[in-house]
């Protein structure tokens, strides 16, 4: 099993994964309570990744990455460094990659607190930023979690992306789809079993654990 | 007059309804101020508009001598600014916290300790809102509102989320709460007990429009115009024709009979408001009191309702009274049978034709 490639490929998950939440929660409040006619594009592009090949999501993010872009320039300037090929580089092309899977089930989330609770709070005199901390957030935690756990199992196992934008540079950007991949080439299916049957486990795991925290089967969550 | 509270919004609704109201509420009479109206009538948009949660379309609402809303002048103080404690119909307490902390969501500490103790929440401190009975969640969501220490209180519905017998008896103490309290509430309601129990002073709207302000008796025993009197359900509402004045009374004509009342400003059609109440019923068919109004009537149906019947006359025009189950039987009235319904002069009021469009 190719440990290296494994510990990668967590690192990758969870750094993708916290920059969602972060990124993630503030998109989906926008987007659950936003009233602006253009709402719908915002929408569109947010879900784009799930119905574009990652491809052609890691071919456009090679071009705005490169040193040549805009992006890529100001970043080799700042850090002396390239993104391509880079885990940096592939960092945002996961990030891109996996916003769906954040955003979506949050945004359901925040859309099932009722409204009230809201009004409620600001007839109380707290502020729209503290409600969404004090009330909505608290109350989306389940929502929150199915979305951080689907982007970190999602991150886990991209392939596309991470060849067109990362490579195959060991320790760097080969995570474990790619040494699979590679195994299977060199022939070596017993390494190539080994690690599938890995992410096989991890990839049941945290869907048992997505559906499970749906359905609050676990008393001891924060809602009760 | 500084202490009061103007409104006169507008606001059209999505499904072409709108609400056009002007409202004058004085706080300082009216510690508690009922906005009556039957169910779709704009009460709780209006309520809304005052709280901030829905923007009129124009207009403006002035508050202590505070603009709160004026579209000429570009103003919309947001909610939080306003000061105005909301209870949901349904109390919108926040389920992820304890009572304790529903009290003190706006300002923990002293004064949100001192409330749970004075509205009986303390046994009930660590407990979380779905495990109360609808009264305990009242009075945490009252709590909570006074907690924020509010200029004005605005109650949706307040007791609609509760069961019949609870709701009864909750109406007096919610009165007595709000009083306590010491900050000017409205109340909005479609039950005329609640608006009678509960209020010092009302309006009555009806169709997205205030038709009547006033003093809660006053409302009741002088409905200003026929929908107003329906929408409170006084039962007896008769089309009559003012034919004469006689020594400060006055000769109304109904269908073939003659009633009399109280002489006031009205000429002309107007209707006469009866209160199912005040019809007595008797089997004595000759004494004629002056003051009295003796019509025969043929009994047309006898509906038990309670402690109560009800029973529908027909006296050229339909009357119904409201007699006690024990006279009812005393009387042994049937169907078919003629009767005398006597009203008293005083009973009769005059809500104006001119208004009915």
């Amino acid at each position: 099993m190719d440990w290296q490639a494994i510990w990668l490929s967590i690192r990758l998950a969870a750094s993708t994964t916290a920059i969602l939440v972060a990124l993630g929660l503030p998109v989906a409040y926008w987007l659950t309570y936003s009233r602006r006619r253009w709402k719908f594009l915002v929408e569109a592009l947010v879900a784009l990744p799930l119905v574009l090949p990652p491809t052609v999501l890691g071919f456009y993010v090679l071009l705005a990455i490169g040193p040549r872009s805009p992006l890529g320039a100001v970043y080799s300037k700042l850090t002396g460094g390239m993104l391509p090929f880079s885990f940096q580089g592939l960092l945002l092309a996961s990030v891109l990659y996996s916003f769906p899977f954040t955003v979506q089930p949050v945004a359901a989330a925040f859309a099932g607190v009722d409204r009230k609770l809201l009004e409620a709070s600001w007839c109380l005199g707290v502020s729209r930023a503290a409600t969404f901390r004090r009330v909505i957030v608290p109350l989306s935690l389940p929502g929150i979690a199915t979305g951080a756990i689907l982007s970190f199992a999602h991150t886990l196992g991209e392939f596309g992306v991470v060849l067109m934008v990362g490579g195959n540079i060991a320790g760097v950007t080969r995570t474990v789809s790619i040494s699979i991949y590679d195994s299977v080439q060199a022939l070596d299916y017993g390494a190539a079993s080994a690690t599938s049957l890995f992410l096989l486990c991890v990839s049941f795991a945290v869907l048992a654990l997505t559906y499970a925290l749906q359905r609050r089967i676990w008393a001891v969550w924060p809602i009760n | 007059m500084a202490d009061q509270l103007t409104c006169q919004c507008r606001k059209r609704l999505s499904r072409g309804f709108e609400v056009e109201a002007e409202l004058w509420i004085p706080l300082d009479h009216a510690p508690v101020a009922v906005l009556f109206g039957p169910s779709g009538s704009g009460k709780t948009t209006l309520l809304r508009m005052l709280a901030g949660l829905e923007r009129p379309d124009a207009g403006s609402i002035v508050f202590r001598e505070i603009s709160w809303f004026d579209s000429g002048r570009g103003i919309h103080l947001p909610t939080q600014e306003r000061r105005a404690g909301f209870l949901f119909q349904d109390y919108a307490l926040f389920p992820h916290l304890t009572v304790a902390e529903n009290v003190g969501y706006a300002a923990p500490g002293e004064t949100a300790h001192k409330l749970l103790e004075t509205f009986g929440l303390a046994e009930l401190a660590t407990s979380k809102p779905r495990a109360l009975s609808g009264g305990e969640q009242q009075r945490v969501a009252l709590a909570r509102a006074l907690a924020a220490e509010p200029a004005l209180l605005l109650l949706d519905e307040p007791l609609s989320a509760l069961d019949a017998p609870t709701r009864v008896r909750t109406r007096y103490e919610l009165r007595r709460m709000l009083l306590a309290g010491g900050v000017p509430s409205i109340v909005v309601t479609h039950d005329r007990m609640e608006a009678v129990a509960l209020g010092d002073w009302m309006a009555v709207i009806v169709d997205g429009r205030i038709r009547q302000t006033g003093p809660v008796q006053e409302v009741f025993r002088r409905p200003a115009d026929l929908q107003v009197a329906e929408s409170l359900g006084v039962e007896n509402v008769l089309a009559a024709e003012i034919v004469g004045r006689d020594a400060g009374l006055l000769v109304l004509q109904v269908g073939e009979a003659r009633i009399q009342c109280v002489d006031s400003e009205e000429t002309g059609t107007v209707f006469a408001c009866i209160r199912a109440e005040d019809v007595a019923i008797t089997r004595q068919m000759d004494q004629v009191s002056s003051a009295r109004n003796r019509l025969a009537g043929r009994v047309r149906a006898v509906i038990p309702e309670g402690a109560l019947a009800r029973v529908e006359l027909d006296c050229g025009f339909p009357l119904v009274a409201l007699v006690t189950a024990q006279s009812a039987a005393e009387l042994a009235l049937h169907e078919g049978e003629t009767v005398s319904a006597i009203v008293k002069a005083t009973s009769v009021h005059l809500a104006a034709h001119s208004s009915l469009q």
